[in-house]
């Protein structure tokens, strides 16, 4: 095994969210320019200093990331395209701290962002992948629902976590989003109200699905000193890891690649699930927030509903969990879900929340997970961001 | 248990036809693997030549060795159903109109882990077997079955989506004057049809087996004659909207090559039959027929092409027909791209030589029309689309695929 290196010196600052709409008429491009454009406001550089780019989007058409330098006159000389859904904003976010560590870039722009028509939503469903195409779409077209209801049932049929226990966590989710003005779902949600949603493929029901919306997220990756200099508030990053198709002798996916991982990342980081002050999980279902406390080290493979039972999850409350409001309730633009997490955590670490804060937030762990191509999610991944002395 | 179909009502005329919708049929080159498969009856998956892991989906690369030698092979469809969901959402306008459906993943015995339909006598943890069926838009899909056939199985609705059941279902036989029309008027009468519409050329002349014929219960002698485009168009205009199921027994069979023959009079009979009589047939019936293709228990649901299976590679003994054959073959594979937007199935079943008058000097094993029969409403309840019967046409079909120059002359005799 080979020791990974420290991010020495490298920081994450200007959180950018680009406020998500339902449907939008705009092109990504459009999201992901008016993203970039937020983010050299509040970075106070200009877009010729953005010499570093990681982009993800579902819905830029046939323009990769090297065409959208052209179209948003861009001239990096360090460029990477991640088209890895949820998990892209952890994925994003380390290529470009080890790009800035080696001094390939000074300003790594970390930008995703997605339209959402009327009709991409099914279009994006049924050539979303050849296994989709080939042996998932074809049977009852039910989309992420139905994939994620089989791995749901499974779930619970072995380790019999309940519905209630997935409805506590959303209902905390939606009580965080209630303070975040950009957030899809404005109405509180009541267990009873989330017990008797319609069901949409058992077991999962109305709101243990994601809302599909448009939406753009960025943030700016670079050495310490370059944050200083322009007086931007920042975050360490301590630690990341990924992984992709972990865990493949399951029949049904009950674990994530963070399990294979999950040693690296503390002991990278230098701190313990403990001190962790907020975590902001991948939550398009309940039951992979479920695997993310098992698998990050909350707790224990199966004691998840356990866990549940314990804490709050709300912001103000024990165990502060997707304190945005999570995609459950902000919504899901499309690759930018997986920079949600990232965002929300870097501002409140840096003091600076857009709804109520985490009280004295000092360390925060990011999850990514994404790309359920057959019959599972293949990708996930976590960071360890803590606040700047 | 499956609730017994329910015969239909006669259908109200001012009621709108529901459009006939099909999911998703695009497919990966590799995944047409299974609809090879599929269109057989074969239960099949790709099987490593260098380390036997069994897998699937579709790749073209073993996921244990990254070998490239990953041919589609027979293998044990038995399983078990580790969970399932019912489906209420979807955004495919075709499952959309028939939610809830249910589908689950089944951990093969043979190791992989399979999304499939689900029969409603299934539950999840049973043992199930896979089956690989077309579906309506003819793209390959597999479908947990109960372990052992259950009461009425074949009614599951979901099920009836992907199989062309004569059961309530109206046929039209082209031609009963034939042994082999007068067969499948009985098996299809047998096997439940509503309906059995038999076409008879010039109904004032008699013929063999006339008597018997008529005695076939719901059995109806129709003028048809699929020479005559008059009488063709008249027949459709007639019963064009409640036919479901055309099985083209039209034949036309003479000995001998193209060389000896004199001048082309009796090529052209030949061709007038099996060639123009199959165009039209399509153009007075296929319409309809691509129109009706979600009508309710009796929908339109496969236009049967009984072929040679000579059509498929030239017997000079019989060298004329076999080129008519041939003919016919062409046309039946045109008229299946045109039929498939209604959900229509077209089947073509290849026989071996014939038990009967026109193949009088062959040696056996020959093909009695009635297992020609039986064999045709055994495929459309399983749903397949192309049928080999007999050891003849078998045998024709694997040396086909092993080495058709090697066929070709060994046909030559």
């Amino acid at each position: 095994m080979t020791t990974r290196r420290p991010y020495d010196n490298v920081v994450v600052c200007a959180p950018v969210t680009v406020p998500y709409v339902r449907y939008s008429t705009d092109t990504a491009h459009w999201w992901i320019g008016r993203a970039l454009h937020q983010l050299t406001k509040t970075a106070g550089i200009a877009p010729k200093d953005i010499d570093g780019l990681v982009l993800s989007s579902f819905t830029t058409g046939a323009d990769s990331a090297v065409g959208m330098t052209q179209h948003l006159g861009l001239s990096p000389r360090w460029l990477d395209h991640v088209p890895m859904g949820g998990v892209s904003g952890v994925v994003g976010l380390r290529r470009a701290a080890r790009a800035v560590q080696a001094g390939d870039a000074q300003f790594v722009a970390v930008v995703a962002g997605d339209t959402n028509h009327v009709d991409s939503f099914r279009k994006t469903l049924s050539s979303f992948s050849r296994f989709a195409q080939d042996a998932v779409y074809p049977y009852g077209s039910g989309g992420a629902n139905a994939s994620f209801a089989l791995i749901t049932k499974n779930y619970m049929n072995k380790y019999g976590v309940t519905r209630e226990d997935f409805g506590k966590i959303c209902v905390a989710q939606r009580d965080n989003a209630l303070s975040i003005p950009f957030a899809m779902m404005k109405k509180k949600l009541t267990l009873d109200e989330y017990m008797k949603a319609r069901p949409i493929s058992d077991p999962l029901h109305l709101f243990d699905c994601v809302m599909p919306c448009a939406g753009a997220e960025a943030f700016l990756v670079c050495r310490e000193d370059v944050a200083k200099s322009l007086n931007l508030p920042a975050v360490k990053l301590l630690s990341t890891i990924e992984r992709h198709h972990a865990f493949a002798d399951e029949a049904i996916q009950e674990r994530g690649g963070w399990a294979v991982d999950v040693d690296d990342l503390w002991q990278m980081a230098g701190v313990k699930p403990d001190d962790v002050d907020l975590l902001q999980t991948y939550d398009d279902y309940p039951v992979i927030i479920t695997m993310q406390f098992e698998d990050l080290g909350f707790c224990k493979k199966g004691e998840g509903k356990d866990f549940i039972r314990q804490h709050s999850f709300t912001t103000d409350g024990t165990f502060p969990h997707n304190t945005s409001g999570g995609q459950l309730s902000t919504g899901q633009a499309g690759a930018a879900g997986g920079h949600l997490g990232i965002t929300e955590a870097m501002r409140q670490l840096t003091g600076q929340p857009i709804g109520k804060p985490v009280k004295d937030a000092k360390i925060a762990v990011v999850s990514g997970f994404g790309m359920i191509n057959y019959d599972r999610g293949l990708s996930s991944g976590a960071a360890v961001l803590a606040r700047a002395s | 248990m499956t609730e017994p179909l329910k015969r239909p009502r006669r259908k109200d005329p001012l009621k709108r036809t529901q459009q006939p919708l099909y999911p998703q049929s695009v497919r990966s080159r590799t995944a047409h693997g299974l609809t090879k498969a599929a269109a057989e009856g074969r239960f099949e998956l790709q099987t490593c030549d260098d380390c036997s892991t069994v897998f699937y989906p579709p790749r073209d690369a073993c996921p244990k060795c990254l070998s490239d030698c990953v041919p589609f092979k027979p293998v044990d469809n038995r399983g078990t159903l580790l969970a399932e969901t019912t489906i209420r959402t979807s955004t495919d306008p075709y499952f959309r109109e028939r939610t809830p459906w249910r589908v689950g993943l089944t951990k093969l015995d043979a190791g992989p882990v399979i999304l499939s339909h689900i029969h409603g006598d299934v539950l999840e943890g049973q043992r199930v077997r896979l089956d690989l069926k077309l579906d309506k838009g003819g793209a390959p899909v597999m479908i947990a079955l109960p372990e052992k056939d259950t009461p009425n199985m074949a009614d599951d609705p979901h099920l009836r989506e992907m199989t062309c059941d004569p059961k309530f279902r109206r046929v039209l036989i082209t031609d009963g004057r034939t042994p082999v029309g007068q067969a499948m008027a009985r098996a299809f009468s047998d096997a439940g049809c509503n309906i059995v519409f038999v076409g008879i050329a010039d109904p004032w002349k008699p013929f063999p087996g006339q008597d018997e014929l008529k005695k076939i219960e719901r059995v109806e002698i129709v003028p048809l004659d699929v020479t005559d485009s008059e009488s063709v168009t008249e027949q459709a205009e007639q019963n064009g909207g409640r036919i479901d199921i055309v099985v083209n027994t039209a034949e036309h069979i003479r000995a001998g090559g193209i060389m000896q023959r004199h001048g082309v009079t009796v090529a052209r009979e030949e061709m007038d039959v099996r060639y123009f009589g199959l165009m039209r047939l399509a153009q007075a019936f296929g319409p309809a027929m691509r129109g009706r293709g979600a009508d309710g228990v009796n929908s339109a649901t496969a236009f049967v092409n009984l072929l040679s299976v000579h059509a498929l590679m030239n017997w000079p003994q019989y060298g004329a027909y076999s080129a008519a054959e041939a003919a016919s073959l062409s046309a039946a594979q045109c008229l299946r791209a045109e039929l498939r937007p209604g959900g229509v199935r077209v089947m073509n079943v290849f026989f071996g030589p014939l038990d009967t008058e026109w193949f009088q000097t062959v040696p056996p094993p020959k093909v009695t029309p009635a297992a020609l029969a039986k064999a045709v409403v055994q495929a459309l309840q399983r749903g397949l689309e192309d049928v080999f019967v007999g050891d003849i046409a078998e045998d024709i079909r694997a040396r086909l695929a092993a080495n058709p120059k090697a066929l070709e002359r060994e046909l030559a005799g």
